[in-house]
């Protein structure tokens, strides 16, 4: 029951706070530096990481699914498997798992020091609202950056699954087959449903990256508790959400 | 202390459409405000924390709360700032409840923190510029007059671009007033402005405090162990044990109070063969 009540807790401390930064919005112009440091952040930093786990994630699905088609005689379908998979499924979800990991843990570790360093309550009693000026930048950039890394993530996949496809010779499928495959069936709402997931992703993870942060209390030790906290329920939101929002969007 | 009182400001701060540009730091007896804390009480979990806590701090007053560790003081203070709201009793400013965020809108409240609080990601600058810049309070070139001037006051203008994790704590501390400063403010709260500072530092600060009384005739509560710096520049001293108000005095009056833990308090004796530790001496002599 206490369980029950925490979570219940957290969730509403995560809608109060979005509510709080969003009412700051009409301060977005002012905070357009804090935005684009935020995405700098967000996206180039992550950027590397992205296109490594992308082009790796591309050449396995390729590698493995080419072998499988190749026994039912449809490996020239290879391009299609590989970039809807990418574009509706592993892109998004795992560009949020190295989001959640990466990004949304330093946000909760950033966010847990100043509070109990008293920086977050000096920010109060100067009038400064904690929502406008961590939380919403981080909201924003995000949100720009997002579909971005997700878009990136997809091509550096489609690419691992094209290397893999022509270069193995159990497989050998030409780039140009490869590539006009893709084209004949990846649609581009299929893209944007990924994208919108992706989107989705990005705003729950970092929300309860700022809430899991501003909400520790104590010393360094919640810190640490308040960063597995933030990547364990980000993980699993994402995963919940996954679920659901395919569904919708199918 | 129900109705706000007809000459407390009503215009919001921070908007300088609406309010009217006062000059940097200078004297203002209008600004100081009023503190009435009545029955204050406050519980975390089963610990009662403080107790029916009953005090009024005066506009332009130095006042400062004493009190044996885990007396309650800091939790006394933070209330006073609005950063927690009481289990019972009311805290007003001016007549306004300070946890509101209209208050803050109406009166600048700065809190010195024990451990300083500056924002560890910026500079000692940007540290200062950031109340008035978030509030539009002034042009950038007069945000930056007014910083300098307050570092200059604390005569630490050579760390504007120095981060706070390359200061010395006596360092941060003035940095931590500085910052209050260059918000105006009518009432500063100090928490344990001198813990962790040699006794020359110390007395600076003290100079400091009662200084910025006299330039910027705030209302100043200050929160401390150190006899030296309650006694010496405060207008009243209260002295907290065990969550209660013990005493509320001038300092003379506190020197000479004939209460037994005040007298405790003030000048406690040091027993070097206090039997309580003999055990203890024996313990580590097996």
């Amino acid at each position: 029951m206490k369980r029950i009540t925490a979570l219940l807790e957290a969730l509403g401390s995560a809608l109060l706070l979005a509510g709080k930064a969003f009412v700051s919005l009409p301060a977005a112009p002012r905070i357009l530096k804090r935005v684009s440091e935020q995405g700098y952040l967000v996206g180039y930093t992550t950027l590397p990481i992205v296109a490594i786990l992308c082009f790796f994630i591309g050449a396995v699905l390729a590698l493995q699914a080419g072998i499988t088609l190749r026994d039912f005689g449809a490996k020239q379908l290879i391009g299609t498997l590989v970039g809807e998979s990418m574009a509706r499924e592993l892109g998004p979800v795992m560009v949020a798992i190295l989001l959640a990991g990466r990004v949304g843990s330093a946000v909760t570790a950033e966010l847990a020091s100043m509070k109990v360093s008293g920086e977050i309550d000096a920010l109060v009693t100067m009038n400064i609202p904690p929502a406008r000026l961590l939380v919403l930048p981080r909201l924003l950039a995000v949100l720009l950056v997002m579909p971005l890394l997700t878009m990136m993530g997809n091509i550096i996949g489609w690419f691992g699954g094209a290397i893999v496809s022509a270069q193995v010779k159990m497989i050998g499928v030409p780039t140009e087959m490869y590539f006009q495959n893709l084209k004949q069936y990846l649609s581009v709402g299929d893209v944007m449903d990924g994208l919108i997931k992706a989107e989705i992703f990005g705003f729950v993870i970092m929300l309860i990256a700022c809430t899991t942060g501003l909400r520790t209390r104590g010393g360094p030790r919640e810190i640490g508790f308040a960063v597995t906290k933030s990547v364990v329920y980000s993980l699993i939101a994402i995963l919940t959400l996954d679920y659901f929002i395919t569904k919708a969007l199918s | 202390m129900s109705t706000p009182p007809p000459s407390s400001p009503s215009a919001p701060r921070g908007k300088m459409t609406q309010k009217p540009r006062r000059p940097v730091l200078v004297r203002d007896d209008r600004n100081a405000v009023r503190i009435d804390v009545e029955k204050l009480s406050k519980t975390y979990g089963s610990q009662q924390v403080l107790i029916d806590v009953s005090v009024d701090v005066k506009p332009g007053e130095i006042f400062t709360i004493m009190g044996p560790s885990g007396s309650g003081k800091t939790v006394l203070l933070r209330h006073i700032a609005g950063l927690e709201s009481p289990t019972s009793g009311t805290v007003k400013i001016n007549g306004y409840d300070p946890i509101l965020p209209e208050t803050r809108d109406r009166f600048a409240v700065a809190l010195v923190f024990q451990s300083g609080a500056l924002f560890n990601s910026q500079s000692v600058y940007d540290n200062l510029a950031l109340y008035p810049l978030e509030h539009r309070l002034c042009p950038k070139p007069e945000i930056r007059d007014r910083v300098m001037r307050a570092l200059k006051i604390l005569s630490i203008e050579n760390a504007a671009h120095k981060f706070p994790s390359e200061l010395s704590g006596g360092m941060k501390k003035r940095v931590a007033i500085a910052r209050a400063l260059v918000m105006e403010p009518q009432l500063i709260l100090y928490d344990e402005p001198t813990s962790e500072l040699d006794p020359l530092m110390s007395a600076t600060i003290a100079e400091i405090i009662a200084t910025l009384k006299e330039e910027i005739s705030v209302t100043t509560v200050v929160v401390s162990h150190d006899r030296a710096l309650s006694l010496t520049i405060s207008d009243r001293v209260a002295l907290v044990h065990q969550g209660r108000l013990r005493a509320v005095e001038k300092p003379e009056a506190l020197k000479n109070s004939s209460d037994p833990v005040v007298k405790a308090f003030l000048n406690p004796e040091i027993d070097v063969r206090n039997p309580r530790f003999k055990q203890l001496e024996t313990v580590n002599h097996d």
